[in-house]
Formats: structure tokens, sequence, C-alpha cells
């Protein structure tokens, strides 16, 4: 009864109880559930961020593994057999060739176009082959010559979209004075008209949108002009509401002209600069139209007719084709002489995509076509190798002896705690410690893979040791008594049975410090190792560069071949990180198997 | 009762044989840092005999045990002090090579401890490192007798290369015996051997102690007063750090000397 009248007594009853158990209950439930979703959400988008990386990369570097090449018909076979291939005049033959393939680029400026379709490299190129192979000199045939990056990007339809159709109406050329006439049934260029005119009307958008911030500005100065008492400003503002006006007149002018051109029921248009191209391949040429109308174009001659192909009769449906370009010739890198000649060359079968050989088999370059991988690639397994025969063993002993032989005293705690430390360090740090050190105290070669790896194994090394010792201390005591009590000595218990059972975890470690060391590039720049190098390295002691370091140097490249090529490198790079953890996964497996 | 009884026989006949000392500790007292766990603890160890160390935990049974093969050694804050003699030789003599002392002196400790590797392997271990045999031959023999010694042949010999760590927590105990006896060492250390395994497996093991006695010199630390009763002929009680009283068990058993025993092999203490 009292209970009732003390409003304040808290009496904890069953019911009390379990209601407020309940309560609590729905409270942890929720919890439980909001971190679950959490959980999964942080799990999801990580996801979706490794698959945005990896696509990303993939997409880029995917087509950087292969390259269009031209067969050339490199005249070797006009050189006597045996000639020491040192005296053999190399761009003569060349320059030949490029006539050869493309005997109508006779102008000065025609025969620069015709050679820039190919890789600046090919003298040097076909100097290499023929140095390598002797035999070459004397035997007829074509020798495949890599075409120029911008080629390369047009075949693989990366610098513009072209849209080919073969119109299945006849066309007839006929000659006029200052080029040819190309008359075809109505409507059978239609398809460029529409986009012409949508390129029209994307222009006349864009003057739509100046004109009406000029208007705006008009408004603006013509208030003032009105508003303000201020003589000196409402002169001000009347003289600029003059140039204004006459301005949004001219724009205007302009505005109206582009819509009236793209309305127009009669369509009679100048293909300029700035409008797509149309280009019509028939007759052994190929035409660039320079005024279009439904059924008529006036064109140009871009690679001429052949004279069997040009005979004055029509050409029937099917034999020639149409090519729209979207993009305007101004606004690409590949002009429509460039595509012409080019495809003069596809339609004899001298354009071949073949596995991109040198970019899996050369050095560095400054030529985009001529860059490989093969010489970082290289410099990379060289800059390993030395770092793992250096922070292997270095790192396992070490840690054995911290973790079964040495006193526990000042000493060691102070080791300890610095070798904690060191995994710490900026990796930066141990590259300024190898110029000091190697380079500049004991006199080693710069850029070398002998030195990078000494660099990246002292960097590896405090991650070998702290993965050793942990995987050491893993390994149950009771194993060590077993041996011990059985009567092996401190070494045999530690290499029979401690040193096995600590293997995985130990080669772990030592992937994931190779992992990181591979993909260093800090520490290398300090010691000479991003310097642009040629040569593919042959020994521990040559210049050389590393993977990540040829990566870091291309991304700054604008070409964009380079940047495919950065895709690619980054991709082979993966690809090594995967060939090592899977080597680990494997050597665990063995190694765990026996016991 | 009559396991009692059959004590009794077994002692009546080791009174009638003396034997002679195989271990011997005198004044021997072992420090952890500054504290001391053992004081001056003389005791000795007949031959062809097993001696049960009892005692309430933490009373340096287990301290003493493994003084007797050098076990304490790996701990580095552990000192030992006094004189402990393997046939009248000091072990910790400068010269004693502890390898050979332990190859001599084999150890079975409280938790099954067999190595990650076959059967086979676990055993042939301590004679190959100590080149106790010269070819396969002799190692597989040796092997093969030392398992039916510790009675585990029968049940394994058709899996010698599976891995020791698969078999049973009773038969890896009797693995562990089989990998100390293949080194045919004179003293058997056991560390609480049976404080691991079930009553059926603590009575195999048992039986296989019994059996083992004809050869080895056996010291085994147990927790269990039923245990020391039906398989040591000799007990000593050991309590904080001092040998409270050592004598022959059927007499510790029914007639301790000291009230400490009394109260603890009663259950009245520890």
């Amino acid at each position: 009864m009292t209970d009732i009248s003390q409003p304040d007594a808290f009496r904890l009853t069953k019911e009390l109880a379990r209601e407020r158990r309940q309560a609590q209950i729905n409270k942890r439930f929720a919890a439980e559930t909001r971190f679950k979703y959490l959980g999964l959400g942080a799990v999801a988008l990580a996801v979706a961020f490794l698959g945005l990386l990896l696509s990303t990369v993939v997409f880029q570097g995917l087509p950087a593994f292969a390259y269009h090449y031209v067969k050339m018909p490199i005249a070797f076979g006009g050189i006597k057999a045996g000639t020491d291939p040192k005296t053999v005049d190399y761009d003569t033959l060349y320059k030949d060739a490029v006539k050869e393939v493309l005997p109508f680029a006779s102008g000065r400026k025609d025969r620069r176009v015709a050679r820039g379709l190919f890789s600046a490299g090919s003298v040097i190129l076909l100097q290499r082959q023929a140095n390598e192979t002797p035999e070459l000199l004397g035997t007829e045939g074509d020798v495949y010559i890599p075409v120029s990056d911008f080629t390369d990007l047009y075949l693989k339809e990366l610098v513009a979209k072209n849209d080919v159709s073969r119109p299945s109406v006849s066309l007839t050329i006929s000659k006029a004075d200052s080029g040819y006439i190309l008359t075809a049934p109505a409507g059978t260029f239609g398809r460029a008209i529409s986009d012409v005119r949508q390129a029209i009307g994307d222009r006349a958008e864009a003057q739509f949108r100046e004109l009406s911030s000029l208007r705006k500005n008009l408004a603006e100065q013509a208030r003032i002009a009105g508003s303000s008492s201020a003589e000196a400003v409402v002169q001000k503002a009347k003289e600029a509401t003059e140039a204004l006006s006459s301005q949004v007149e001219r724009k205007q002018a302009g505005y109206d002209a582009l819509i009236a051109r793209q309305t127009a029921s009669e369509i009679n248009e100048k293909m300029d600069a700035i409008l797509p191209s149309l280009l019509v391949h028939a007759a052994g040429g190929t035409f660039k139209a320079t005024m279009l109308s439904s059924g008529k174009v006036e064109a140009v001659a871009l690679v001429p007719p052949s004279a069997e192909g040009f005979t004055g009769a029509g050409v029937a449906a099917g034999d020639w084709t149409l090519r729209t370009i979207k993009v305007a010739e101004s606004n690409r890198k590949f002009s429509d002489k460039e595509v012409a000649m080019i495809e003069k060359l596809r339609s004899e079968d001298r354009i071949e995509r073949r596995w991109n050989s040198i970019f899996f088999g050369y050095g560095a370059s400054r030529e985009p076509e001529m860059a490989g991988v093969w010489g970082a690639v290289v410099g990379s397994f060289f800059t390993m190798l030395v770092t793992l025969a250096i922070a292997f063993p270095l790192g396992v002993s070490s840690a054995i002896y911290l973790e079964e032989f040495a006193p526990k005293n000042r000493i060691t705690q102070l080791i300890e705690v610095n070798i904690n430390n060191l995994a710490a360090v900026p990796s930066i740090v141990f590259g300024l410690l190898g110029l000091a050190v190697f380079l500049n105290w004991f006199s080693m070669p710069r850029s070398a893979p002998l030195v990078g790896g000494a660099v990246l194994a002292l960097m590896t090394l405090p991650t070998i040791i702290i993965a050793s010792r942990a995987a050491l201390k893993a390994v149950p005591p009771s194993i060590r008594e077993a041996a011990l009590g059985v009567g092996a000595s401190r070494i045999q218990a530690v290499f029979h049975h401690v040193l096995p059972l600590a293997m995985p975890g130990i080669l772990t470690g030592t992937i994931i410090g190779m992992a990181q060391a591979l993909g260093e590039t800090a520490p290398l720049l300090m010691i000479g190792m991003v310097a642009f190098i040629v040569d593919v390295p042959g020994s521990f002691t040559d210049p050389a560069t590393v993977l990540p370091v040829q990566i870091f140097m291309w991304a700054d490249f604008p070409e964009p071949l380079f940047q495919q090529k950065t895709a690619a490198a980054i991709l082979i790079l993966l690809g090594f990180l995967v060939i090592m953890n899977a080597i680990a996964v494997l050597l665990r497996k063995r190694f765990e198997r026996r016991w | 009762m009559n396991l009692m009884s059959g004590v009794e026989q077994e002692a009546a006949v080791n009174q009638a044989i003396e034997p002679s000392i195989k271990m011997r500790g005198e004044k021997v007292s072992v420090f952890y840092g500054d504290k001391q766990a053992l004081f001056d603890v003389d005791l000795d160890i007949p031959e062809c005999q097993v001696m049960a160390l009892i005692g309430p935990s933490g009373c340096g049974k287990s301290t003493f045990l493994r003084c007797l093969n050098r076990m304490n050694d790996t701990i580095d804050i552990c000192r030992v002090s006094g004189n402990i003699q393997l046939d009248n030789e000091d072990i910790y003599a400068p010269h004693v090579d502890v390898v050979e002392l332990r190859a001599r002196v084999g150890m079975v400790f409280q938790k099954p401890n067999p190595f990650p590797k076959s059967i086979f392997e676990n055993v042939a271990y301590g004679p190959r490192i100590h080149g106790l045999t010269k070819d396969r031959t002799d190692l597989e023999e040796v092997v093969t007798t030392s398992l039916q010694r510790a009675g585990l042949f029968e049940e394994v010999k058709d899996r010698l290369d599976e891995p020791g760590t698969g078999l049973s927590g009773g038969q890896q105990q009797r693995l562990c015996i089989a990998r100390a006896i293949a080194v045919s060492p004179e003293v058997i250390l056991m560390d609480e051997p049976c404080s691991a395994l079930d009553p059926i497996a603590t009575a195999i093991v048992e039986e296989l102690i019994a059996e083992l006695r004809e050869n080895y010199t056996i010291v085994i630390v147990t927790h269990s007063m039923q245990q020391a009763a039906r398989v040591s002929q000799k007990t000593a009680m050991f309590h904080l750090g001092n040998l409270v009283e050592v004598d022959e068990t059927d007499t510790m058993f029914t007639n301790p000397k000291s009230q400490k025993t009394q109260d603890y092999i009663t259950g009245r203490y520890g």
C-alpha cells in the first residue's frame, strides 16, 4: 500500500523485468541488423571500387597488347646476299617502299603525310632486323613495319567513329574543273546530310547560348544607362550598349544563317573543316566531299582513282563505299587524307593487327609506338632477384636469432623496437640511404638493379623479419620441448621442427614484402633508376628501370598511346603480383602437406 | 583395494632386492629470477622403479623433474644450484653435453605433443639425430619395437605415414612415449602424462608404465593420488618447494610420517 503512495520507489517486478528485457532485445536486434548491413555495404563498396579500378585498367590497357603493322615491300632482294648489314642505306630502302605502296603521294606535303602514317622508328627497326638476321638481305619478301601511334589509334577506332555503308545504288563519277562530281540517286547521301545538319544544329545551339549571354549583358547595360544619375556612368553604359548591340546583331545574323542552313529544304552544303567528313571510296580512289547535296557531291580526290577503275562509266552498286566521320577534321589528330591513305593500304591487305611484339620485346623509347615494357620487366626481375637474395636469408636469419636464440635483454629489446620502427620509415628515406651509402660511399653503379635491389632489400627486411618472427612465435612451444626432450639441440629443434612449421607464414611475409618492393617507386628515384634507359639490361650492373618507375614515367607523357601502354604496364605489374601470390599459395600448400 | 594389494606385493619384491641408485639430487635449489622455487632438495631415484612426485600445484615437483634432464636450461631466468648426478656423474658439470644427457634421460610431457609429421617420422626422429641406426631397415626395426613397447603398434601399423597429430589423445601420448623410448634412454621423466587423457586412455598408459619399469627408471609427476599409488614403488611429497617426505609408496600411503602428507593424501589439503 505504501509502495503506491511513494512514486520514487522503484520495484523491479517480474513483469517489468520481462518487458524491459524484451525492449533491450529489440534494441540489440536492431543494432546487430544495422551492423550487418553496414558491413555488407562496406564490402559492396570495396568490391565496386575494385571492379571499377580493374575494369578501367583492363579496358585501357588491353588495346596496347595488339598493334597494327603494315606489310612493306622493302627491297632487300636488290641487295647482294652477304652484304654487311651496317653498310646498307636503310633510309632509301624505306623511302622507296613508302613510295611504292603510296605512289600517288608525290608532292612534298603528301610525302610527309605518307611517311607520318608509319612509325618514326621504322628505319631503326629495319636496321635492327637486318643486323639480327643478315640472311634477310638478298631475299625478297615483305617486312612488317609498325604504323605510327595515331594510325594505330585510328585503326583501333579510338580516334573517331567511322560510319561505313555500302549503298545499293550505282554511282557516276565525272571530272570537273577543280575535282570530280559524283552523282547518285537522290537520298543516297541522306545519312551524311543528317550528320551535317546535326553538326550545324550543335553549332547553332552554341551560338544561341553566346547570344543569350550577350543579350543579358546588353539588358544590364541598358538598365544602368536608364537608372544611373551620374553623367559619366550613363555615357559609358551607352557606349557599351552600342558595342554590344552590334555584336548581338552579328551573332543573330550568324545564328539565323545556321538555322536557315539546318532547315533549308534544298540542300547544298559547303563542307568546311568544322563539319563532319564524307569520304567516298570508289574506282580505286577516295573522294572527299566539298559540296554536298541530296544526290550530287562535288569532291576532291584524296587518293586518285586508278586508271582501270575510272572509265567514265558508272560504278555498280556494291562496288563503292560511303564513309562518314562525325568528328570534324579540325577536331581530330587524323586527317581525311591520312584516313584515305590508310584505307587504301587496308584495301590492299597491307595492314595487319598483330601481337604487339615491340611492347613486349623492347625497352623504353620517346616514340610511343617503339616503347616497350620488356626493359622494365627484366630490370624488375633482376632487382627482385637481388632483393630476394639479400632480404630473405638476412631477414629469416635475424628473425630466428631474435626469436629463438637471442638473450632477452636491453640490447635485443632496443633492436626489436628499431626493427618495428624501420617498417614505418618512408621508403624515400631508404632511397636517400642508398644514394649516400651505396652510390657515394661504395661507388656502386648508378641506375643498376644491384643497387636498386639492395635498397629495396633494406626496405623489405623489417617486413620479412616481423612476419617471420610472428610465424616463429606462432609455433607452439610444445614442439620445441618435444624436440629438446628427445635430445635435439636447440639449433636442431629450430631447423628440424620450428622453421618448417613457420615456413608458410615466413613465405607469406616474404611475398608481401616482395610485392611491396615490386611496386615501389620512390626509393629507386633516388638512385637513378628513373632514367630513360633504352637498352634491355643484361646483368645486375647494367643501367635499368623497373615496372612501377616505367609506369610512372609513361603516365607523364601526353600521347594517347602512352596512356594505353601505361595501363598495359599496370596490367603486367598486376599479373606479376598475381603470379607471385599464386606461387606463395602453392608453396604454402606444399609445406602444409608435409604434416 | 586389490590394486593396493598388488602394489604391496611388488613392494615386497622390491624390498627383497635393494635397487641401486640411478639418479641422485643433493641440495638442489632452483631460482626463477629472484624467486626461489626449490629449497635444498635431496632425493635419490632408484633404478628400474617408478618414483612418483606428488604435491599441490606450485610445489616444485615439475621444476625438480625438469632439472633431471636440464630442460630448465631453456628458461632464461632459471638458475639451478646443488648437485644432480646420473650414474654418479654430475649432469650440470661443464663438460656434459646436454643433448647426450637428454638422450639418456627422456621426457614425456603433460600435453601430448607429437611432431606434425608422420607417425613413423615421430618415432624415427630421435634415433636419426643421434645416429643410432645405420640404415633404413634398422630404423624401421627400432620404430616398430618402440611402437610395440608403447602398445601402439597394432593400432597404427597400417598408417605409419599418416600424421601423428591425427591420432586420439591417448594414442598421441603413447606415441610420445614411443618417441621417448626409441632413443633407448635410461630414465624416462613423465610430467603428468595422463592429465589430458580420459580414464580409459589413462589406464592404458598406466599399464604401459608398469611394463616399462622393467627396463627403464621412471620418474612421474602426478596430481592423482590413486595413480601414484597404482604405478609407483616410491613416492616423494613436495610442498612449497621443499621435499616433505620420501618413502616406499605403500608406506607413504598407509602410514605417512608427516602430518602434511597425511592431510594431502587424504584430501584434506591441496
